[in-house]
């Protein structure tokens, strides 16, 4: 089952340029009776040593499904039915010096035991509701102290001290008695922070946020940023940021994929992105942001029509019915492909390419005339 | 926690006095008494008893008193542990009583046992293998279960295995050991003829539980916390025993207190069809009978573990649940 | 995601599925294999999407109910036993109450439809002998002998519903008008009883009595429950309070022994009719509170709702709150709720009946009907008694079916 391409023993200069999770063309797909829904389509993107991904888009676009798909803990009636995602695993799961291999997860069972060392060592989830990713009859150490004892061959004694250890580490006060807390005795704040000490406790390498901080106020939710941030920071770790709020793309993530019904519409650095958005999805969703320049009492652009229903998916780029750049018999007729725009930035739009997958020569003026007013 | 417990405990005082109340009630509606209906029987034999003798025995029960001074005369025996006499029987009823109770008792527990070890494990089975063949079977089966009244399963049963087999499947001991003191060969011979019984009564319960174990369960595979789990790297088999089985049967255990005293009443029409010695035929042949304090005393027992019934649940769930025990507390 | 859309004929690639479609639900001719193909084409149309959408609640409830067969199949067998609830005369075939000695325990005739390659339905004739030893009449049936039977014949007439008189009956026999004594001129569809009653008829009879307790007690119960858990929930404070103390109370009781003292206290004397309206009401006493707790509910969430404080500041009255805006969202869960409680009533009556606590001779219930079962080894001698009994059961699952499935099709999350 297990493809080891060959462990690698590099110096650590030398492995920064190598991605820790490389993921191609993944396709996740619901059988359901009423028919498929193709929730992830042809997604790729790579994730750096110790940076920050974030990946971008409306609800239902296939963010925490791709998410799912990777660490293979999709909901029955769900399948990989395509794609390719490897691993540099570290061969001592939480190990920091240990030596590494590369592991292509989706050819693992995904209820085998390789696969279940590798989700919370290596890779871990810091889900989207802290409130009910708790068991409200467990207490949260209890929780957090199963996580260690699965993954790392300590007494239970230990594993309380790692935990208070981690719980320290995230900024919760008292953590030898809030240990012994249910979660809902604690705030949405702490629960937040033991959710992501639950995540940490393990020392993976990489994090998968799943919209942390959308169930919580605006202040915490900073706290919560700046937080991961430095821990992030601290301990090297990766992390792929899920959310639909492009204001904490902008302060957490160094590389931006954007999706659009489970496909990736562009991605590129965070500053191209930000900067130099090509696709007009990408476009229209950095117009409706809400900033200090905005005029009061003038209507923020929206993005016209809603998300298609995922059975009724368009023909062609599933974003043309609420395109302003719609092009009839090119962008309905077939599918775009990625194709790079510039250094590390990909567009999957027709003002880029041609229907053949090449890399237009030259820019429409639609194109043109976008780069101007921005 | 501890306060929880005494706030119910102090219930139930209360709860017995109300149902007493009602229950002396039940006993006393019936125009005429066992008194009456005696003399008629005797007279309709062409016997006839004297105006004292009748008088004798009227004030020997206490007949001749206003009704509210029965009540009371009857409360002050209870709580001083005396059942009172039985009319028809003429014997103390604490005795009658305690023939039976123990045979009504071990019933229950054995259809609860029954019940709980079939339902649960099926219960997760038929959730974790939703729309497979057995889980058809399953709900199918379930279905049945609880369309089935539990005499005419008894009926259907006896009827089976006298037509096919020419057996007998009534009754709780064989012929040599009903009459006999208990005895290891008497608790062996209870084994060999108590297990129809158990099925009998435990079926419906049995397909009850199963049915809401499962839809229960289904209710907690979709949680958050689900995912998590996974996340975490927990095998399918730990993630499933250790948190929505858990949180599937919080519900369930809560319901052990109605079900246990529901085992006793549902036993009551089982018995008679199966001529099993509890006390529910007592119960129905005093009804019958008009023997009022009999009726009375045995109505007061069914109460009685009804209320320890609720007080058990409550204190399991509180227990379980630590959202409760910590708001409660 | 995907709730209100009605289902596709459509289904995924024959291997890909990991959930297989509940054939209760789909049928399998549905479970037709399409092409990946197709899926590049929209699935569900705009008009269907605007179908959807501008139908009504019930209109969607009744789009998910129809969808479950087996909810369907017991809505119809429903439908046949209020027909019989309604005309119990139409079906029987001699008076229920007529009691022939010589003729017990005649067994059960079967009907035969063809005669001669003739569609020409009749049944074997029985022929009773006397055990010489124990005295007891033994019955054949004798295939030569053929008693013709006819649909729609006349016979006694009777009302429909008090609106009109008929003579018309459902089966008898050919001869039926001919001397009553001839064997020849009767049928016993299901046999007779201890005193020679044609069970059959007395079925048709019970079921209505039967049929009627069940409804009648959870029609009190649902008026109960709405009533004071409306009251309950919608006003709270110290009426909340007594309410949630007395549905405590009521719910700690042990049933069957109270239930056994409230008809044993019955008088003799009473009439069939008063004791079927005290057991009515002996069964809604404690059936109210399971409806009566959950009405509360709904009430105290609806309280906090928005659209109730809307309707309150747009000055509706509290009625009109309650009545128009408050129950309509809870209706469909309530008749679900109700219709699961029948069973438990109908069972309930038919084992008091049958500890000869319920309804009393000479009315005609099923647990009336099963009293005559009670012997296990008349039961061997005459197993037809249990017919009955399996009528209760057919009755008990289809009003469970039909209850499950609309409690699900009215839940709009539950797909």
């Amino acid at each position: 089952m297990v493809t080891q391409i060959h462990p690698l023993i590099k110096p650590a200069n030398d492995l920064t340029r190598e991605p820790l999770l490389r993921v191609e063309d993944l396709k996740a797909y619901f059988f359901m009776d009423e028919g498929i829904v193709r929730a992830v389509d042809g997604v790729s993107f790579d994730v750096m040593p110790g940076k920050v991904v974030g990946i971008v888009g409306e609800s239902g676009c296939g963010k925490s499904v791709t998410m799912k798909a990777i660490l293979q803990i999709l909901e029955a009636g769900a399948k990989i039915v395509n794609g390719k995602v490897t691993l540099r695993s570290r061969i001592h799961h939480g190990d920091p010096n240990s030596a590494e291999e590369l592991i292509e997860l989706t050819h693992l069972h995904p209820n085998s035991r390789q696969m279940r060392r590798i989700r919370g060592a290596e890779i871990a989830l810091i889900p989207q509701e802290p409130m009910a990713a708790f068991s409200p009859v467990h207490t949260v150490g209890n929780q957090i102290m199963e996580t260690i004892l699965l993954h790392q061959d300590v007494s239970k004694k230990e594993a309380r001290q790692i935990a208070i250890d981690v719980f320290r580490a995230v900024g919760i006060s008292m953590p030898e008695q809030r240990i012994d807390s249910y979660s809902w005795q604690l705030s949405g704040g702490l629960r937040q922070r033991a959710i992501i000490a639950m995540a940490l406790s393990c020392n993976p390498r990489l994090l998968i946020a799943d919209e942390p901080t959308t169930a919580i106020d605006v202040t915490t939710q900073a706290q919560i940023l700046k937080l991961l941030r430095k821990l992030q920071e601290e301990r090297q770790t990766s992390i792929i940021f899920i959310t639909h709020d492009l204001g904490v793309i902008a302060q957490m993530a160094d590389e931006v994929v954007v999706m659009y019904l489970g496909m990736v519409m562009e991605k590129g650095s965070a500053m191209k992105i930000f900067k130099d958005a090509q696709h007009p999805y990408t476009q229209a969703l950095l117009r409706s942001i809400p900033s200090v320049q905005s005029h009061p009492r003038v209507k923020l652009p929206t993005i016209a029509g809603s998300i298609a229903h995922p059975f009724n998916r368009p023909k062609g780029c599933p974003f043309h019915p609420r395109c302003t750049h719609f092009m009839r018999g090119v962008c309905d007729a077939s599918q775009p492909h990625l194709v790079e725009v510039d250094e590390d930035h990909f567009v999957s739009c027709f003002l880029y390419s041609e229907a053949d997958g090449t890399k237009k020569m030259t820019k429409t003026g639609a194109a043109l005339a976008k780069e101007e007013s921005l | 926690m501890l306060r929880y417990i005494l706030q119910r405990l102090i219930l139930i005082p209360i709860l017995l006095i109300i149902f007493s109340i009602m229950v002396f009630a039940l006993v006393q509606a019936p125009p005429g008494d066992f008194l009456t209906s005696y003399i008629a029987t005797l007279a309709s034999t062409g016997s006839s008893l004297n105006q004292e003798t009748i008088a004798m025995l009227e004030h020997q029960f206490g007949l001749d008193q206003p009704v509210h001074i029965q009540y009371l005369r009857w409360m002050q025996n209870l709580l001083r542990g005396d059942l009172g006499l039985s009319l028809e029987y003429q014997l103390p009823n604490a005795e009658l009583i305690n023939d039976r109770l123990g045979l009504t008792l071990i019933l229950a527990l054995f259809a609860f046992v029954f019940t709980w070890v079939m339902a649960i494990p099926i219960g997760i089975y038929s959730a974790t293998h939703r729309n497979t063949i057995l889980d058809y079977l399953v709900t199918v089966v379930n279905y049945t279960g609880v369309a089935i009244p539990n005499f005419m399963l008894a009926l259907i049963l006896m009827w089976f295995a006298y037509s096919q087999f020419g057996l007998s499947v009534t009754g709780l001991f064989s012929r040599d050991f009903e009459q006999a003191p208990w005895s290891i060969a008497k608790g062996i011979d209870l084994l060999k003829h108590i297990w129809l019984p158990m099925i009998v009564i435990g079926l419906a319960g049995t397909a009850r539980l199963t049915r809401v174990m499962r839809a229960n369960l289904l209710d907690e595979l979709n949680k958050p916390y689900i995912v998590s789990g996974r996340a975490r790297g927990l095998s399918e088999w730990q993630l499933v025993m250790k948190y929505p089985v858990r949180l599937a049967i919080n519900p369930l255990v809560s319901t052990i207190g109605w079900y246990l005293p529901e085992l006793f009443s549902g036993s009551l029409i089982v018995a008679t069809v199966m001529n099993l010695q509890n006390i529910g035929p007592l119960l129905l042949r005093s009804l019958i009978n008009q023997d009022m304090y009999l009726a009375g005393a045995i109505l007061m027992i069914y109460c009685f573990l009804a209320i320890i019934g609720t007080l058990i649940s409550d204190i399991l769930l509180a227990w379980l649940d630590p959202r409760i025990r910590m708001e409660k507390a | 995601m995907m709730d209100s859309i009605e289902p596709k004929t459509l289904q995924p690639e024959g291997a890909a599925p990991l959930e297989k479609a509940d054939p209760a639900i789909y049928p399998p001719d549905e479970a037709v294999a399409a092409p990946t193909e197709i899926f590049e084409e929209p699935l569900v149309t705009t008009q269907e999407e605007e179908r959807i959408s501008i139908a009504s609640n019930w209109t969607l409830v009744w789009w998910r109910f129809r969808k479950n067969v087996l909810a369907v199949i017991s809505t119809v067998i429903l439908l046949f036993l209020a027909i019989v609830v309604f005309i119990p005369d139409f079906f029987a075939t001699m008076d229920p109450e007529e009691t022939n000695a010589r003729l017990a325990f005649i067994p059960v005739q079967r009907i035969h439809w063809l005669d001669e390659g003739q569609l020409k339905p009749w049944v074997p004739s029985v022929v009773g002998k006397r055990d010489p030893v124990t005295l007891a009449m033994k019955w054949t049936t004798d295939e030569a002998q053929k008693t013709y039977i006819r649909f729609f014949g006349t016979s006694w007439s009777y009302s429909v519903l008090g609106i009109f008189d008929s003579n018309i009956h459902l089966v008898s026999a050919a001869k039926a008008d001919q001397a009553d004594d001839d064997l020849a001129a009767q049928i016993f569809l299901l046999g007779t009883d201890r005193l020679g009653r044609d069970q059959w008829s007395r079925l048709a009879f019970a079921t209505q009595i039967s049929m009627t307790i069940g409804m009648i007690s959870v029609i009190v119960s649902v008026v109960l429950g709405l009533l004071l858990g409306g009251i309950s929930g919608y006003f709270g404070g110290w009426i909340d309070n007594i309410i949630q103390r007395l549905i405590e109370l009521l719910q700690s009781l042990p049933t069957i022994p109270i239930w056994l003292a409230l008809t044993a206290a019955l008088p003799r004397t009473w009439s069939p009719e008063k004791v079927f309206f005290a057991i009515t009401i002996i069964l809604a006493l404690r059936g109210w509170t399971t409806l009566g707790r959950e009405v509360r509910g709904r009430f105290l969430s609806l309280r906090e709702e928005d659209f109730v404080l809307a309707a309150e500041l747009g000055g509706a009255s509290q009625a009109r709150i309650i009545v128009k805006h408050m129950i309509p969202t809870f209706t469909s869960h309530i008749i679900a709720t109700s219709t699961l409680a029948i069973p438990v009533m109908i069972v309930t009556e038919t084992s008091l009946s049958f500890l000869g606590l319920g309804m009393r001779p000479p009315a005609i219930s099923w647990g009336v009907m099963l009293q005559e079962a009670q012997n296990i080894q008349t039961l061997a001698l005459a197993p037809w008694l249990l017919t009955p009994g399996l009528i209760v059961i057919v009755a008990v699952l289809a009003f469970n079916l039909v209850g499950d499935g609309l409690r699900d099709a009215a839940d709009p999350y539950s797909h």
